[in-house]
């Protein structure tokens, strides 16, 4: 029968009513969805135990899409089809990622109608989009918690670094759209680990959110009033993580080895054990580290806490100046932060939390596992979205991090909607035509907080057409900005004198148009074939076990009607079902069922007749005529 | 009589609530609706009603109103993990039936 969860009181859901609702951190490094069950929000893990997948994928000739730690073993084997890092091209065209020369991807570049287009990634299955990538992860995620509650899922809530710009969050979307998944909100990070410790209980404060994860670090100052967080300032360094430790300890290994450049498999090696110190130091004061390369050489050294921290320090100096940076262009001062929270694995080194601490004058919040807080905190939030908390509740608002406008003569931009504005939110503003008897306008959309066009980012542009032909400066153009929950936009443009209108919905010039994502989702229905398989594959196995269990209760009860000979082959073919069903071999499953059927007809029959007579006993046949 | 928990049910309850921050322990209840007629309703008590059973288990105070006790006298409620999902699950003598999800009954 189906397994139950506690509710809040009064909120028993109907059976097959179920609102579920995860959360999920759709990290740089590693993805994780978590739920509220129960009333406390926990990480979902596979069937091994893990928590964290890893946010790789990998492209195979064979047509087969491995993602997670299956992908991740190839990396090296097969960099150019094993996507890592996908998050750091969402919604990016070649301009923004810059040198591409260090990486193995095969980039090519597309142009949309509007001449901008987000690059896209040749592999050996084809040209596949950032988003088509980040959606496998997201499908995997979506069928990991499909499989732990047990039921379809009403929605997720994902998780977007601050720092992103309406087209990194559309391209967040079209990946949650094109994995099946429906997108209850955009969720900023820092806002979700500031959820995960609480703090939105508290009335007001300023809080500090510092994130070091594997191959990112983010700082974030926050402000919390009335129940809504505003993202006051983000800063960081998009090439500095937990990873650059793992480094320190490997040229540290190799200066004391006196080695020079190793071949690629004793480089990973090495890597893999520094990553295994580093984790060990957080415990220990020292960590052994040894290992034979392929030259034969073999290496054994101690690494101390305190070597490890000297050759760390200038690592976490280094996540020290955004600080201050954020900080001051938040116009605060370290005494006004109220909270820090710490993120992202990295931060369970003693000596980044001692760092932390003694910058900020107070210990930073780390109770809770700095991998699993912004998805807890996203799950909270999804819990709440899908009206699993009574009404009382707070309900957590966000806003919008970079400003929207318009582009104006001279190349200046027009805010119409000011950053930190709390969405959802509308705003409107008029324009006017600058020549006599000009009949269009052109409307050009912007983000960002500069002054000049060239330096913000171009969302969109469209054409208001059939303005009654006027003097300059006496047609009334209003301009309307309307953002969702979600922090995306919809922009419409009315002359007021004639009344005709035209409206955009922002599909940032990065996103995909429509017809790309109708094209991925035909694609996917294409590995309908597979689901299927799989669901096949699933059903039949619970078909054999209620087989087993069946046979098996009627081995107890009449168990005597069989004689030895016929009850050693039945014991026989259910070992043999048992040892299929380890197999998970569809054919060979299929064939010990048939097996065990087959023996168990005649003890079937044998049962029944004996019920029939236990029927029949002490009644004559009239009696049963009658009825 | 009365509705018990499993050892392992009020291990798993006393955590929740602790996690919680609040409430006084289980309410068990059933209700009319779901594909076979009744369901049934597990939710943290807050507030102690007027006329509440009260049955403790393990340390956890079980509520029960009066009106639900008949369908789930003598029920125990454990705490079981099938494959990647984990819960309540109900034992139930007074079932006579129950649709295939388990999730409503009759008696």
């Amino acid at each position: 029968m189906a397994l139950l969860q506690i509710s809040e009181p009064g909120m028993s859901a109907a059976p097959h009513q179920h609102k579920l609702a995860v959360g999920i951190d759709l990290g740089t490094t590693n993805s994780l969805v978590a739920t509220v069950r129960n009333g406390i929000s926990v990480v979902l893990s596979d069937i091994q135990g893990r928590a964290m997948l890893p946010s790789v994928v990998r492209y195979t000739a064979d047509g087969q899409v491995l993602v997670g730690d299956r992908a991740q073993v190839s990396q090296s084997d097969d960099p150019v089809n094993t996507i890592v890092s996908v998050k750091r091209f969402m919604g990016r065209g070649m301009t923004d990622i810059g040198d591409t020369s260090r990486l193995p991807y095969r980039f090519v570049e597309t142009t949309s109608a509007d001449g901008f287009g987000m690059v896209q990634l040749r592999t050996v299955a084809g040209v596949k989009s950032p988003v088509e990538v980040s959606a496998e992860i997201l499908k995997l995620l979506r069928s990991r918690a499909e499989d732990a509650l047990a039921g379809e899922l009403l929605g997720a809530v994902i998780t977007v670094p601050a720092y992103f710009d309406d087209a990194q969050r559309q391209a967040t979307k079209d990946a949650a759209k094109l994995a099946g998944l429906n997108v209850l909100r955009l969720l900023n990070e820092p806002t979700a680990a500031a959820i995960a410790y609480g703090l939105d209980n508290a009335s007001e404060g300023v809080y500090a959110v510092y994130d070091l994860g594997g191959g990112t670090f983010d700082i974030s100052i926050l402000r919390l009033s009335r129940g809504v967080f505003e993202v006051l300032a983000t800063n960081g360094d998009s090439a500095l993580g937990g990873d650059d430790f793992d480094q320190r300890i490997h040229c540290w290994l190799l200066e004391k080895n006196q080695l020079s450049a190793l071949n690629p498999k004793d480089t990973r090696l090495l890597l893999t054990l520094a990553r295994a110190a580093k984790e060990q130091l957080t415990e220990h004061g020292e960590a052994r580290i040894t290992a034979v390369l392929s030259t034969g050489e073999l290496i054994d050294n101690v690494l101390s806490q305190d070597e490890f921290h000297a050759l760390s320090k200038n690592l976490i100096q280094r996540t020290l100046q955004p600080l201050r940076r954020a900080l001051r262009d938040a116009k605060l001062d370290v005494k006004d932060i109220k909270g820090v929270v710490m993120v992202g694995g990295a931060t369970r080194m003693p000596q980044v939390q001692h760092a932390v601490g003694e910058f900020f004058g107070q210990p930073p919040l780390t109770n809770l596992d700095p991998d699993k807080v912004v998805a807890l905190g996203a799950a909270i939030q999804a819990n709440l979205l899908a009206g699993n908390r009574t009404g009382d509740d707070w309900l957590l608002l966000d806003v919008i991090p970079l400003s929207l406008g318009l582009e104006t003569m001279g190349g200046l931009a027009e805010k119409i909607i000011p950053r930190n504005s709390t969405i959802p939110t509308a705003r409107a503003q008029e324009f006017t035509t600058y020549k006599d008897g000009q009949t269009a306008m052109s409307l050009h959309v912007v983000q960002g907080e500069r002054e000049l066009i060239s330096d913000c980012r171009s969302l969109a542009k469209f054409e208001l057409r059939g303005i009654p032909a006027m003097v300059a400066g006496a047609a009334r153009i209003r301009v309307t900005f309307q953002v969702d929950a979600d922090g995306l936009l919809n922009v419409a443009a009315r002359e007021m004198a004639s009344g005709i209108e035209t409206a955009i919905v922002v599909k940032p010039s990065y996103g995909l148009t429509d017809a790309d994502i109708t094209r991925m989702l035909q694609e996917s229905t294409q590995h309908a074939q597979d689901d299927m398989q799989a669901r096949s594959e699933r059903e039949q196995m619970t078909e054999a076990n209620q087989l087993l269990d069946s046979v098996a209760g009627a081995l107890a009860q009449d168990g005597e009607l069989l004689n030895l000979a016929q009850r050693a082959d039945i014991e026989a073919k259910i070992l043999m079902l048992e040892a299929a069903l380890q197999t998970a071999n569809q054919l060979s499953i299929k064939r010990a069922m048939t097996l065990l059927n087959d023996v168990t007809v005649s003890f079937a029959q044998a049962r029944m007749d004996k019920s029939v007579t236990r029927a029949l006993a002490g009644k004559n046949i009239s009696d049963l005529e009658h009825k | 009589m009365g509705v018990t928990l499993t050892q392992a049910a009020a291990k798993h309850v006393q955590n929740f609530i602790a996690k919680r921050g609040r409430g006084i322990g289980l309410r068990i209840g059933v209700r009319t609706s779901g594909c076979s007629g009744m369901a049934y309703k597990l939710e943290f008590a807050d507030v102690l009603d007027e006329d509440d059973l009260q049955f403790d288990s393990f340390g956890v105070m079980v509520l029960v109103d009066p009106k639900s006790l008949p369908y789930i006298e003598g029920m125990e409620l454990d705490y079981t993990r099938e494959g990647l999902n984990e819960g309540f699950k109900f034992n139930n003598p007074n079932v006579k039936d129950a649709c295939g999800c388990g999730e409503s009954f009759q008696v």
